[in-house]
């Protein structure tokens, strides 16, 4: 038995690499660098036979008919709540027998109730999340026997667990008490904050994939521009004066360097976006409202070193990804003189970020390609899981010990769904 | 991320702080609460019409002042002076106005550097670019392409070859400045052959030295005629000149027609590198007289006919490879001269539209090892240079090969134009200072029969000056008014070379 499931695994193993072959291809003949994180060279890391999750089969009202109201949740840059369903369900490590997961999964789509703009209303999302937990929580015993400790949810939105869009009233709320033990899989990063939960998975931004494979343009195109950067600087609609998107720091970028021939900085929309990435030596990810960005992903997809404006952000796969190496990390408060810093960094240096960011395996881990790809974003939060394996024996409540505390949190959550 | 301000008002956002007591507090009792509100509710209102008289948030300053913490922090040379420009920490804030909120708050100040609220806009002193720093990053640019170009460029890079035949009139220098720009822009290593009509001048050669390329001034005795048909005969003997030169000169390199007023793009000397032997390239053809009135008549003329007629297929005005889906060559696109029959230019200065010839030499290149007398590895389907016979009609440089079907088509196979054709010549009679410099400078002021400008504006009232005697004994002619072509007429035309200056 157990050797021919290791002959399994092994012929898994190659046809993964067979099909790797015709896999998302970037980078063409550029040389690269190994990249290896902190928890070492772990980006091509197959999770398949390291972990095994169980998802829970939840009535299709917090998932299927969700997406059916509303088809753009698969578009916009939360959809990898449910593009991480989908992998799963059809994933080599789902188990269907719970008794041997070591991580359950709850498919619950909070981030698909949008405005007509497109943009996703927090409200009841905790409302949504409680009586999923509850469900599962009465119809199963795994959430009891750890109180869900062993279990994993993707949160995607602005900050998280704490389901909402503004950061003070996200810091008043917390991360959901329910949610205390859980890991949490989410695109916020900040250290010392509220919404990040130790123990957190950071993923990128959901990015299209083919949108942006359909943009390339030849590799040999000379980078011309030096600083690259497209997007508000002030948010008129909501913050008129100014000094409180970004903390300030987007318009300090305008207002110094507005007249700079180096800085190809504007509000517009161009269609040329994606190729003129590939034009920059330099893209701008400074934080908006939340510290997070899809164009971290767009500038590793288009081989622009970020120039990461967001103080004490956690980035994707910070264990994995050695960002300092890969991006320039700036302070808020030496915004002012970012031309100054960016024109000391040695050509050495920019030429060896430029090697790390055309690894492909650097281009694939930010992204969550449909069908899913080896190495890519799914596979990164699976190895992510499959490191914090085994779980530690205080996972496990003795019967009867309670820790989590159902009625906390503000009134208007304890309602129904 | 980018909220709109449908879910969250104006009103949300200022009412912030006001707001929390009564939404987490909740343990505060009824009474109390309904006066601590009321007692908000009027400091609100109150601060809100002195913030709209004044302009800016009073509130804010006032708390600003009363609440303020030693980590503000006033920044020079604030850009909007009517911006409290501060750092605030609005947790402080929270916490004054909010005895009951929650502890999460405290613990996000305590141990993060990062705070939550407004903050100011630095600018730093001097907001404007630095030169120093702009060089640098120029150097940072160049070697970025350098290191871009060793890995996807080519490995190694041949001479460029340029023939042009020119001669002197009144646009060569407008046409062959063009040329000597995009020469020098050329990253590669360039010869430059210029075949001049009518011997070798100083003229020409001025303009090309100014190229600082290596420069082949050949002249040949005979002047260039005055009709186009007559014109490209020439020329197509002048190249064959400089082909004679290439030959035994020895020159390595890729051989291209640069005629002096054609239009080249850079990607064209990127693409004829991968040249084997032979290569054709696709030429746009600018058929235009450049006559503006006249354009301009054509256009209307031919919208008229486009609208009477039903469907003309349209011309593509190139001139280049056609080739089958495997992009093999199968034959060449050549431009429709119908539609200008009888009605193209047949002198140089016609008003009409100048054509092309059936193939122009500027849209082939070859290797110039073709041209040599003795060369490894040159293929037989080309003709021996040495023994060209003119007088057999060479129109085309098909002629020097004897099976045409072995041209490579470059440029995707043609589907990129990569240079552009284009004949415009001036009046035969224009007249023009040599070089292009009037030295010394001119004392009388003609109007010109004919201005672009609509009004000609008045002369100022130093017309005065303008009246002192003069050296020679040329007449004075006022010019206060637009075009006074009575006066002019009776002088003569404008076009009188001497001291007259052309506005």
């Amino acid at each position: 038995m157990k050797l021919s499931s290791w002959v399994l695994i092994f012929l898994l193993c190659n046809l993964t690499f067979l099909s790797s072959i015709s896999a998302f291809r970037l980078s063409r003949s550029q040389p690269t660098e190994r990249i290896s994180g902190s928890a070492g060279d772990v980006l091509e890391d197959n999770p398949v036979g390291r972990l095994k999750v169980f998802v829970y089969e939840l009535p299709s009202k917090y998932n299927k008919k969700i997406l059916q109201k509303d088809p753009r949740c698969l578009n916009h840059m939360f959809a990898a709540e449910i593009y991480m369903q989908r992998f799963l369900l059809s994933s080599p490590v789902r188990t269907l027998n719970p008794e041997e997961a070591d991580w359950f999964y709850v498919p619950v789509y909070t981030t698909c109730d949008l405005t007509p703009n497109g943009l996703p209303l927090p409200f009841k999302s905790p409302r949504m999340m409680r009586s999923a937990i509850q469900l599962i929580a009465s119809n199963w015993p795994y959430w009891n026997r750890t109180e869900g400790a062993d279990h994993f949810f993707v949160v995607p939105h602005d900050f998280g667990a704490c389901f909402h869009y503004q950061e003070e009233k996200a810091i008043g709320r917390g991360i959901l008490p329910l949610l205390q033990r859980a890991t949490l899989v989410q695109t916020f990063g900040q250290r010392n904050h509220v919404c990040l939960k130790e123990g957190s998975i950071t993923v990128p931004p959901y990015a299209p994939p083919q949108k942006m494979q359909s943009h390339l343009i030849p590799e040999k195109t000379p980078r011309s521009i030096f600083v690259y950067f497209r997007g508000l600087f002030y948010d008129v609609g909501n913050d008129p004066e100014g000094g409180y998107y970004a903390r300030g720091a987007r318009a300090a970028v305008w207002e110094n360097f507005k007249d700079n021939p180096l800085f190809d900085i504007s509000t517009e929309h161009p269609t040329t976006y994606y190729e003129d990435m590939q034009r920059a030596i330099f893209c701008l990810c400074p934080l908006g409202w939340a510290p997070w960005s899809p164009r971290l992903v767009e500038a590793v997809i288009f081989g622009c070193i970020p120039v990461i404006i967001a103080d004490d952000i956690v980035l994707p796969f910070a264990d994995a990804i050695p960002w300092e190496d890969i991006g320039v990390f700036v302070d808020e408060k030496d915004v002012p003189y970012l031309d100054t810093i960016l024109t000391s960094i040695p050509p050495e240096v920019i030429l060896r970020k430029q090697r790390l960011l055309a690894n492909p395996s650097m281009k694939q881990a930010m992204l969550f390609p449909q069908p899913a790809q080896p190495g890519d974003a799914f596979h990164q939060v699976l190895n992510g899981l499959a490191r914090k394996l085994p779980h530690e024996r205080s996972v496990y409540l003795r019967p009867g010990e309670k820790l989590l505390n159902w009625t906390a949190g503000p009134v208007a959550d304890l309602k129904p769904w | 991320m980018k909220l709109s301000a449908l879910h969250q008002s104006y009103l949300n956002r200022r009412s912030n702080s006001f707001r929390s007591p009564t939404s987490l507090d909740s343990s505060v009792d009824g009474s109390g609460k309904s006066l601590i509100a009321v007692f908000w509710l009027i400091l609100h209102c109150l601060c809100c019409l002195i913030s709209l008289v004044l302009g800016f948030r009073f509130s804010r300053l006032v708390f600003f002042f009363l609440f303020s913490t030693s980590s503000t922090n006033l920044y020079s040379a604030p850009f909007r002076p009517d911006l409290p420009v501060k750092h605030l920490d609005v947790h402080t804030i929270g916490r004054n106005l909010d005895p009951g909120a929650n502890g999460t708050v405290a613990m996000a100040t305590k141990s993060s550097r990062v705070v939550v609220g407004r903050h100011g806009i630095r600018i730093r002193p001097w907001p404007h670019p630095n030169p120093v720093e702009v060089m640098k990053a120029h150097g940072i640019i160049e070697r970025v392409q350098k290191e871009q170009k060793t890995i996807f460029g080519m490995k190694s890079s041949k001479m460029v070859i340029a023939v042009t035949p020119t001669y002197v009139r009144t646009f060569q220098a407008l046409h062959l400045t063009g040329v000597v720009h995009s020469l020098m822009l050329v990253p590669y290593d360039v010869v430059w052959i210029v075949v001049e009509a009518g011997g070798a001048t100083n003229e020409t050669g001025l303009i090309i030295a100014k190229s600082g390329l290596r420069t082949i001034h050949v002249g040949i005795d005979q002047r260039m005629p005055n009709t186009w048909e007559d014109r490209s005969k020439l020329e197509v003997f002048m190249r064959l000149q400089a082909l004679r030169v290439v030959r035994e000169e020895k020159l390595d390199g890729i051989v291209m027609f640069a005629d002096d007023s054609n239009m080249h793009s850079m990607e064209f000397f990127d693409e004829i590198q991968n040249v084997k032997w032979f290569g054709t390239v696709s030429v746009g053809i600018l058929a235009h007289s450049g006559n503006a009135e006249e354009m301009v008549m054509s256009m209307d003329k031919r919208k008229e006919m486009e609208k009477e007629e039903e469907e003309e297929s349209s011309s593509l005005p190139v001139q280049g490879p056609a080739c089958n889906s495997t992009d093999q060559l199968i034959g060449w696109h050549i431009f429709n001269t119908l539609p200008y029959a009888g009605k193209s230019a047949v002198y140089i200065d016609d008003v009409a539209a100048v054509l092309p010839q059936k193939l122009e030499w500027s849209g082939f290149v070859l290797n110039s090892r073709l041209l040599w007398e003795e060369a490894e590895n040159k293929p037989e389907w080309v003709k021996d240079f040495g023994s060209l016979n003119e007088n057999e009609g060479v129109d085309s440089p098909l002629s020097l090969l004897k099976d045409p079907s072995m041209v490579e088509p470059l440029g995707s196979c043609g589907r990129q134009v990569l240079l552009w054709w284009l004949r415009v010549e001036a009046r035969a009679d224009s007249k023009f200072p040599p070089g292009w410099i009037i030295d010394p400078p001119l004392e009388i002021t003609v109007a010109a029969k004919r201005t672009p400008w609509p009004d000609v504006p008045p002369e100022p009232p130093t017309k005065k000056k303008d009246q002192m005697p003069l050296s020679q004994g040329n007449t004075v002619v006022k010019s206060s008014s637009p075009p006074d072509t009575a006066n002019i007429t009776s002088n003569g035309e404008e076009n009188k070379t001497g001291k007259i200056r052309l506005r």
